[in-house]
C-alpha cells in the first residue's frame, strides 16, 4: 500500500516532534518484494513497528542496533561494520547495543545457517546509505547550496568548494524533516574504508578484563537460582521424589517437578529453587527421585548403528535428488566402488552451559540470556505461558558459544515455567553434566555411498544412502515419510550440473535421542562421506586428488579456488615423507577448500604439520573475523574427528563432562593458515563453511601417507598401523 | 556456615558461607566478581582458573576451607583498562571469539610469562594444555603469549 508522503510530513509538522535524533531503520511493507526504509517518527504515526537500526542524536553519537546474536562468531563486529561503512563514521564514533527478540521489527533474529551478514547486508547498506544522503541534503539545505557540492566523511558533512563542515549532530534535526530519498547510490568496493579491512573487534577488549556479561553473569535483586534434576532417559517420566533432605539444605526454597516440552514428548524433572546456586546445587544432591523408564526401549549406540547399517543395505531411501539413471550408469562403470561412511553423535559442549533468567510477573515476562533465537523465545515462550506475545520481553546477553544448541529453546521455557511457580526472577543453570547428557545432540549418521568412473577417468555414477535421524521429524505432527532436502549440504554445487547420474536419499531413524543442528549442521556429517568418496573415485581413476575434482568442475570460481588452494599449499611440489589430502565443500553460500599435510613421527603416531584453507563467501566484511571462524571451524572439527563422540547406553548419554568427552586442546593444534577469495559474488556464511572439508581433507591426507582409508568417526591420530 | 575473610585483588571480603564450597562461587555470588567462570566444576576446563599467592588454581575444585590468608587474584585484578601486557597481546591478535574461556586462559598465561619471560612452544603446551577453548582460538593464544612476552621485554628494557 502507497502511503502518500504528505501525510508523514503533516505527521510531523502537526505533533511538532523537534527530532531530538534522526533514527531510520526498514519493514517490509504487505505485498513488497522489498524493505521500506523510514523514519521512526512517521512509522510511529502509521503503526508500524519498526526496527531501529541507526539513530543519530544531536551530539553526534551514532547508537547502531544489532539484531544477531554475538557468540563468538562476530555478528557485533560485523553488523556495525556494514552500517559505518556507507553511513560515513568511525567504528569508534558508534555505540552498539544488542535488540531485543522481536520477530516483527527485525525479521528473522535466530542466529543459525551463518546467515547473519549474507541475509542482510544488502539492506543494511541501503539503509545506511540513505542516512547518509539525508545528512547531505540536511546540510546543503542549511547552507542553501546544492546537494553535490556536499559529501559525508567520518560523522561530518563537508562543502567541497568552501571546506565548510558540520557534524552529523547539528543535522539531525534538518534531516528527521526530509523525505528518505528512494534510491541511493552505493559505493563501489574498491572505495571501501571500513569494509574488507581486518579491522579490531568492539567486544575483544570486554573480554579480555572479565567484563563481558554473559547469560551466567547476569543478575536481577531478589533472583533465585534452579537447578533441575532431569531423567536421564530421554522419555522418562518421574514417578515420586522425596525433597525432605533438600529442602534442609540453608538457602533452599522450592522443590518442584517440572516439564518441559522437547519436540513431541515432555521431559520430566524436579527443580530445586535457592537464594543461591550452591545451595541449589546441594539441594539437587540431596533430592531423592524415583523414575518411571517404563514403556519405551532404552537404546545403545551399537544398537542404533546396527539398525543404519541394515537400513541403507536393505531399506530403499526417501529420494530427494536425482539425475540420470546411477543403477545403469554404475553397471557400465569402468571402475566400481562401494564404502560406508559413519560419523557419531555429537554435543555441542559451549564452554557456557546453558541458563537463562525468566522474571514471570502476572501476564508479563522477561527473559534474560544467552539466547540464539531471541524472537522464537518471545513467540514460543508466550505461546507456552498463555500471555500476549507483546507481553514477552527477550534480552540478549553475550553467549559463551552456541553453535546451534542455544537456539533451542527448551531452557528458556524452563527458566518460564519455574520463576511462574514461584513467582520471583529465576535462573536457571544447568551444570556441565546437563548440558552434556540431555541433547539435543549432533545426530549420528551412516552413509552408503557406491560409485563408479569411466574409462577416461571419470565420474559416471554418485550414489549415496545416508541413514540417521531427521531433525524435522521430531517436530509434533511431521510427516515422518518426507525426505531430508538436506542430505545434499556439503556437496558443490557444481558437481550437481556435472555429474551426469547422481542420487541422494536418506532412510530416516527413528530415536528417542533428541538432535539439533550442530555447527555447519548436516554439512558436518555429508562432507565426511561426499568428499572421502570423491577422493575414493580419484584414486580408482589414477588421477591427482584435485586434478579429478577440478575436471567435474562447471564454473570458474571454482576453478579459481582449487588454484588458489594448489598455490597456497605448494600442492604441485608436495614431497614424499607427508601425506597430503584435500577436500572442497560448499555450504550455506560460500565454498571451502583445505589441505592437510600429515607425517609419521619416530614413535609411530600421526602429526598433523599443517592446514591451508581457502574460503571464497563472496561479498564479505572482515577478513580477519574469517580468518579467526575458519581456524576455530577446523579445531571443532578436529575434535569431533579424532577426540570425542557421544555414546548412549541404556538409554542414556555416556559422555557427562570433559573427563570422557576430550576435547582438542593447544598441544595438538597445527599450524592453520587461511586465505579469503576476493570477488563480487553474493555473500556466503562465515561462521559455519569452514567445518565441513577438514575432516575428510585429514583422513584422505591418511591415505596418501599410509594407503589406509578411514571411514569410521572419531578415530585417533596415534593409533594408525 | 562460618563467617571467612578472602582477600581478592588487594581488597579484603568477608562473607558467610559454607566452607566446603567452591571458591568459584563465593567470587562469583558472593563477591559479585563473575569475569571468573563456571565451565565445567571438576578441573578440567580451566575457565575458573584464578591465582593464589600468584599461582594458577582452579577455583571450581578448591573448597573454601582451603584457601585461607592466600592472596587470590581474579581477571579483575589483572588492568580493568586492559593494561597488561598479556591483555594488549589478547586484543592486538584478536584471540577472543564467544571470549567465554578467555578469563582462565589470560590468568594462566600471566602466571606462565611470570615464571617463564621466554616461553618456548614446549612451555606454552605444558601451561595451556587445561585450558579448553571451544571456539578453537588456540593458534592465536600460541601467538598472543610470544606476543606478551616481546611486550614484557621491551618495557623491562626501556626502564
Amino acid at each position: 500500500m502507497e502511503t502518500s508522503s504528505l501525510s508523514r510530513r503533516d505527521f510531523i509538522k502537526r505533533t511538532g516532534l523537534a527530532s531530538a535524533a534522526l533514527t531510520l531503520g526498514y519493514y517490509m511493507p504487505a505485498l513488497a518484494k522489498d524493505v521500506e526504509i523510514v523514519q521512526q517518527q512517521v512509522a510511529a504515526s502509521l503503526g508500524i513497528e519498526l526496527n531501529a537500526w541507526i539513530s543519530i542524536d544531536t551530539t553526534g553519537v551514532v547508537t547502531i542496533i544489532n539484531h544477531r546474536s554475538e557468540m563468538g562468531q562476530g555478528s557485533f563486529q560485523a553488523v556495525p561494520q556494514i552500517i559505518a561503512e556507507e553511513l560515513e563514521v568511525d567504528l569508534n564514533q558508534v555505540k552498539i547495543v544488542f535488540a531485543q527478540g522481536h520477530q516483527t521489527k527485525y525479521g528473522s533474529q535466530v542466529t543459525g545457517g551463518s546467515s547473519t551478514v549474507r541475509g542482510s547486508y544488502k539492506r543494511l547498506l541501503k539503509l545506511s546509505a540513505t542516512a547518509r544522503e539525508m545528512l547531505v541534503e540536511a546540510a546543503a539545505k542549511k547552507w542553501n547550496v546544492a546537494n553535490s557540492d556536499c559529501y559525508a566523511e567520518t560523522g561530518h558533512v563537508i562543502h567541497r568548494p568552501s571546506g565548510k563542515k558540520y557534524h552529523y549532530g547539528e543535522l539531525v534535526e534538518t534531516a528527521s524533516k526530509l523525505e528518505p530519498p528512494k534510491n541511493v547510490e552505493l559505493k563501489n568496493p574498491k572505495h571501501y574504508k571500513i569494509l574488507r579491512k581486518p579491522l579490531q573487534r568492539q567486544d575483544i577488549p570486554l573480554k579480555t578484563n572479565g567484563s563481558a556479561v554473559f547469560g551466567l553473569d547476569k543478575k536481577l535483586p531478589g533472583m533465585l537460582y534452579a537447578v533441575v534434576e532431569r531423567n536421564p532417559r530421554f522419555l522418562g517420566k518421574v514417578k515420586s521424589f522425596d525433597a525432605t533432605a533438600a529442602k534442609a539444605i540453608a538457602g533452599v526454597k522450592h522443590v518442584i517437578p517440572v516439564k518441559m516440552r522437547v519436540f513431541s514428548h515432555d521431559r520430566e524433572g524436579v527443580a530445586v529453587v535457592a537464594d543461591n546456586l550452591w545451595a541449589a546445587m546441594q539441594g539437587r544432591k540431596a533430592l531423592k527421585v524415583e523414575w518411571d523408564d517404563s514403556g519405551f526401549p532404552h537404546h545403545s549406540t551399537e544398537q542404533l548403528y546396527k539398525q543404519m547399517r541394515e537400513d541403507v543395505k536393505n531399506k530403499s531411501g526417501l529420494s530427494f535428488k536425482t539425475q540420470g539413471d546411477v543403477k545403469m550408469a554404475l553397471e557400465q562403470a569402468h571402475k566400481k566402488l562401494e564404502a560406508l561412511y559413519e560419523t557419531p553423535y555429537e554435543a555441542h559442549a559451549c564452554m557456557e552451559p546453558l541458563n537463562c533468567i525468566a522474571h514471570f510477573q502476572g501476564d508479563k515476562c522477561e527473559i534474560w540470556g544467552p539466547i540464539q533465537g531471541p524472537d522464537w523465545v518471545q513467540a514460543d515462550v508466550s505461546d507456552l505461558l498463555g500471555i500476549p506475545k507483546e507481553n514477552m520481553t527477550v534480552n540478549m546477553t553475550f553467549l559463551g558459544g552456541g553453535f546451534g544448541r542455544k537456539a533451542f529453546l527448551d531452557y528458556p521455557h524452563e527458566a518460564a515455567v519455574i520463576s511462574k511457580a514461584v513467582n520471583a526472577p529465576v535462573q536457571v543453570v544447568w551444570t556441565r553434566e546437563d548440558d552434556m547428557t540431555q541433547g539435543p545432540f549432533r545426530p549420528g549418521m551412516v552413509y552408503q555411498c557406491k560409485g563408479g568412473v569411466s574409462k577416461e577417468g571419470s565420474i559416471k555414477s554418485f550414489e549415496v544412502k545416508m541413514a540417521g535421524q531427521n531433525m524435522n521429524h521430531q517436530n509434533p505432527g511431521a510427516d515422518k515419510l518426507s525426505y531430508n532436502d538436506s542430505v545434499t549440504e556439503g556437496f558443490l554445487e557444481t558437481y550437481l550440473r556435472s555429474l551426469p547420474h547422481y542420487s541422494f536419499s536418506d532412510v530416516p531413524l527413528d530415536s528417542p535421542v533428541p538432535v539439533m543442528w550442530w555447527r555447519s549442521v548436516y554439512s558436518s556429517t555429508n562432507a565426511f562421506a561426499f568428499e572421502s568418496f570423491i577422493d575414493e573415485l580419484a584414486a580408482a581413476a589414477g588421477k591427482d586428488p584435485i586434478d579429478f575434482r577440478k575436471q567435474h568442475f562447471w564454473d570458474g570460481r571454482y576453478h579459481e579456488l582449487a588454484n588458489k588452494l594448489i598455490e597456497v599449499s605448494g600442492w604441485a611440489s608436495r614431497g614424499k615423507n607427508a601425506g597430503y589430502g584435500v577436500a572442497i565443500t560448499e555450504c550455506f553460500s560460500s565454498i571451502v577448500g583445505e589441505v592437510v599435510k600429515v607425517s609419521r613421527q619416530a614413535d609411530g603416531k600421526i602429526k598433523i604439520d599443517k592446514v591451508w584453507a581457502v574460503m571464497d563467501c563472496g561479498w564479505y566484511v572482515n577478513p580477519d573475523t574469517i580468518r579467526a571462524q575458519v581456524e576455530g571451524s577446523i579445531v571443532m572439527a578436529l575434535g569431533a574427528a579424532t577426540k570425542h563422540a557421544t555414546h548412549f547406553a541404556e538409554g542414556k548419554a555416556v559422555e557427562k563432562n570433559f573427563d570422557s568427552y576430550k576435547m582438542s586442546r593447544i598441544a595438538e593444534i597445527p599450524e592453520i593458515e587461511v586465505h579469503v577469495m576476493d570477488n563480487e559474488e553474493k555473500a556466503g556464511g562465515v561462521g559455519e563453511p569452514g567445518l565441513p572439508p577438514f575432516t575428510p581433507a585429514l583422513t584422505n591426507a591418511i591415505f596418501d601417507l599410509t594407503g589406509k582409508r578411514i571411514r569410521v568417526l572419531p578415530f585417533s591420530l596415534d593409533e594408525i598401523a | 556456615m562460618a563467617t571467612l575473610t578472602l582477600k581478592i585483588n588487594g581488597k579484603s571480603h568477608t562473607i558467610d558461607a559454607d566452607p566446603k564450597m567452591p571458591l568459584l562461587w563465593a567470587i562469583r555470588d558472593w563477591v559479585g566478581l563473575t569475569g571468573t567462570k563456571y565451565g565445567c566444576g571438576i578441573a578440567q576446563c580451566g575457565a575458573c582458573t584464578v591465582h593464589l599467592n600468584g599461582t594458577p588454581v582452579r577455583s571450581c575444585s578448591l573448597p573454601l576451607s582451603a584457601v585461607g590468608e592466600k592472596e587470590i587474584t581474579t581477571i579483575e585484578g589483572i588492568s580493568p583498562a586492559n593494561e597488561h601486557p598479556v591483555q594488549q597481546a589478547w586484543i592486538a591478535e584478536q584471540v577472543p571469539q564467544c571470549g567465554y574461556c578467555q578469563s582462565g586462559q589470560i590468568m594462566a598465561a600471566t602466571a606462565l610469562l611470570k615464571r617463564k619471560p621466554n616461553p618456548t612452544d614446549a612451555d606454552i603446551d605444558a601451561a595451556m594444555q587445561g585450558h579448553i577453548c571451544r571456539c578453537g582460538t588456540y593458534p592465536r593464544i600460541r601467538k598472543a603469549i610470544k606476543t606478551a612476552a616481546k611486550i614484557m621485554s621491551q618495557k623491562t628494557s626501556t626502564k
